[in-house]
């Protein structure tokens, strides 16, 4: 029982990376309707930009803000030179192409400016753990689960409760409408690639502030998971990617735990899952099926 | 004295890509009219609005109080004034009725908007009612409400409307006219309608162009119209 519990807190802390990713590939796919292959990586080379920050004596709070508006406004501009030029209604895969060739290329990049060796991240979280009766709970992972909960509170606030988000539902829903009642939906797609850019670079940074070491692959195993996630919450659904991550999570850490055949190969089940849900459930979770009325 | 059009279109061209679909249209919208564009499918009725628009390449002349439409983006061309209710209303779907109302009132700067949201409310209770679901649940009569209110939360100087008729019960289709025509009497708003419908809108129509292939075949004023012999027949029935 104590095995349990402590494998299904490793799982939500690990889901809650994984959801954080997840939200960023659901706001990009929900205004785009594209899958950004590309998400991990930048958020790697956030993460590294957030490493280096701490390098020149920076404090790692800091270091990981700085880094989330320098993604902000690299996601808005990726989305302005990158993606819209060869953005077209009749050949989706275009994009598609692109996001892929970026994920190359931002690897690369990253290789490039910050070398092969693996690096630290300083401890954002404090590293020691307390005890309920017999089971050790990490403070890291409360750490990681308070700030999932921050950002959904923030994202929950901008897309309800301002005139922005209402605007950036508003594309989600109907470019055309939106452009109709005046929305430059340019600038909301803009908003949106910044916006994912920037959880994506402090969900890279956090994780890699709790592992002992990252490297250039890093996000990349997280990626798949984060997939997995999107899709079991239905790729258009923000609350579908927070439940989905988390589900992935515990998943992946009871299954290793308990199914000796997973053992050494723990990717195969967020692809098992991918193609459980795409089989049984298409929309995930929360997806929301395509009604069209007359 | 002349007055200067509201909206004026002079040798109007467009389409889509290599399909050319406007060949020169010439038509003028006077404040506080409604001007009513019947035309068989594929006569470029659609295209002419959303040339208006600028959701297609047009070349010629567009003018709106004066200022030239060409090259403008949508967005921009929405916040000169102009409300367009495309073919099948353009609601968003998937957002609620009071958001999709809120939308409408996006390039707005000023703070009456809450007071109009009640208006039309009040004008269209079962939008009231309504508000917190979202639109795509509701009828197609419903929705259709809902894109007028949304296109009126702008306050704008020129509404126009595609095809509002469409998919709608004949007797919502009279009440949805009936409402157009009081806007139109009571407070001014200048309408430009693309209607199959022909009875209906001629009757709150003051002008009509009947639409050919890309050009403007016929115009006259709305009882002009009903006595022309080949309008009567291909558009009015009797």
């Amino acid at each position: 029982m104590q095995l349990f519990i402590s494998q299904l807190l490793n799982g939500i802390g690990n889901g809650v990376v994984y959801a954080s990713v997840a939200l960023a590939l659901v706001l990009i796919y929900k205004s785009t309707g594209i899958l950004n292959f590309a998400q991990g990586e930048m958020a790697l080379f956030a993460t590294y930009l957030t490493w280096k920050f701490t390098e020149g004596d920076i404090p790692v709070v800091a270091a990981i803000a700085l880094s989330a508006g320098i993604a902000f406004v690299a996601g808005a501009l990726i989305e302005r030179i990158l993606i819209r030029p060869v953005e077209s209604a009749h050949n989706p895969l275009n994009v598609v192409i692109v996001t892929l060739g970026m994920f190359l290329a931002i690897n690369s990049l990253a290789l490039l400016a910050f070398g092969t060796d693996p690096q630290k991240v300083p401890n954002v979280f404090p590293t020691d753990s307390f005890h309920i009766g017999d089971t050790n709970i990490q403070k890291e992972t409360l750490g990681l689960i308070a700030v999932l909960i921050g950002e959904c509170l923030l994202l929950w606030l901008l897309l309800q409760k301002t005139k922005v988000g209402l605007r950036l539902r508003a594309v989600a829903s109907n470019p055309d409408s939106s452009r109709l009642v005046g929305i430059n939906t340019g600038v909301m797609l803009m908003l949106g690639w910044g916006l994912a850019a920037a959880l994506g670079a402090v969900a890279g940074s956090l994780v890699a502030s709790t592992d002992t070491a990252f490297d250039a692959s890093f996000m990349q195993i997280i990626l798949v998971y984060a997939f997995a996630a999107a899709a079991l919450g239905g790729f258009d659904s923000l609350v579908g990617a927070v439940v989905g991550g988390l589900v992935v999570g515990v998943a992946d850490a009871l299954a290793v735990e308990y199914v000796d055949a997973l053992d050494g190969i723990p990717v195969v089940l967020p692809l098992a899952l991918i193609l459980v849900v795409l089989l049984v459930r298409p929309n995930g979770l929360f997806g929301s099926r395509t009604v069209e009325r007359v | 004295m002349t007055e200067r059009p509201l909206l004026e279109l002079r040798a109007v061209e467009g389409g889509y890509g290599q399909v050319q679909v406007l060949r020169g249209v010439d038509v003028t919208v006077e404040e506080g009219k409604v001007v009513v564009i019947l035309g068989a499918n594929g006569a470029g009725k659609t295209t002419t609005l959303r040339a208006i628009c600028g959701m297609v390449k047009a070349h010629g002349e567009l003018r709106f109080d004066g200022q030239s439409l060409v090259g403008k983006p949508t967005q921009a061309i929405a916040r000169m004034g102009i409300a367009h209710v495309p073919q099948g209303r353009g609601t968003f779907a998937d957002l609620t009725v009071e958001d999709n109302l809120r939308l409408g009132a996006t390039a707005r700067r000023d703070n009456g908007i809450e007071a109009d949201l009640a208006r039309w409310y009040d004008a269209f209770p079962r939008l009231r009612d309504r508000r917190k679901q979202t639109a795509g649940s509701m009828s197609g009569g419903e929705q259709q409400m809902l894109a007028l209110a949304r296109a009126m939360m702008a306050r704008p100087r020129l509404l126009l409307l595609d095809e509002p008729s469409l998919g709608l019960a004949p007797l919502v289709t009279r009440e949805l006219f009936a409402r157009l025509g009081e806007l139109n009497t009571e407070e001014g708003l200048t309408v430009v309608v693309v209607e199959q419908n022909a009875n209906l809108a001629l009757d709150i129509g003051h002008w009509g162009y009947v639409l050919e292939t890309g050009r403007i075949a016929v115009q006259g004023s709305a009882a002009e119209l009903r006595e022309n012999e080949a309008v009567r027949q291909a558009y009015l029935g009797f």
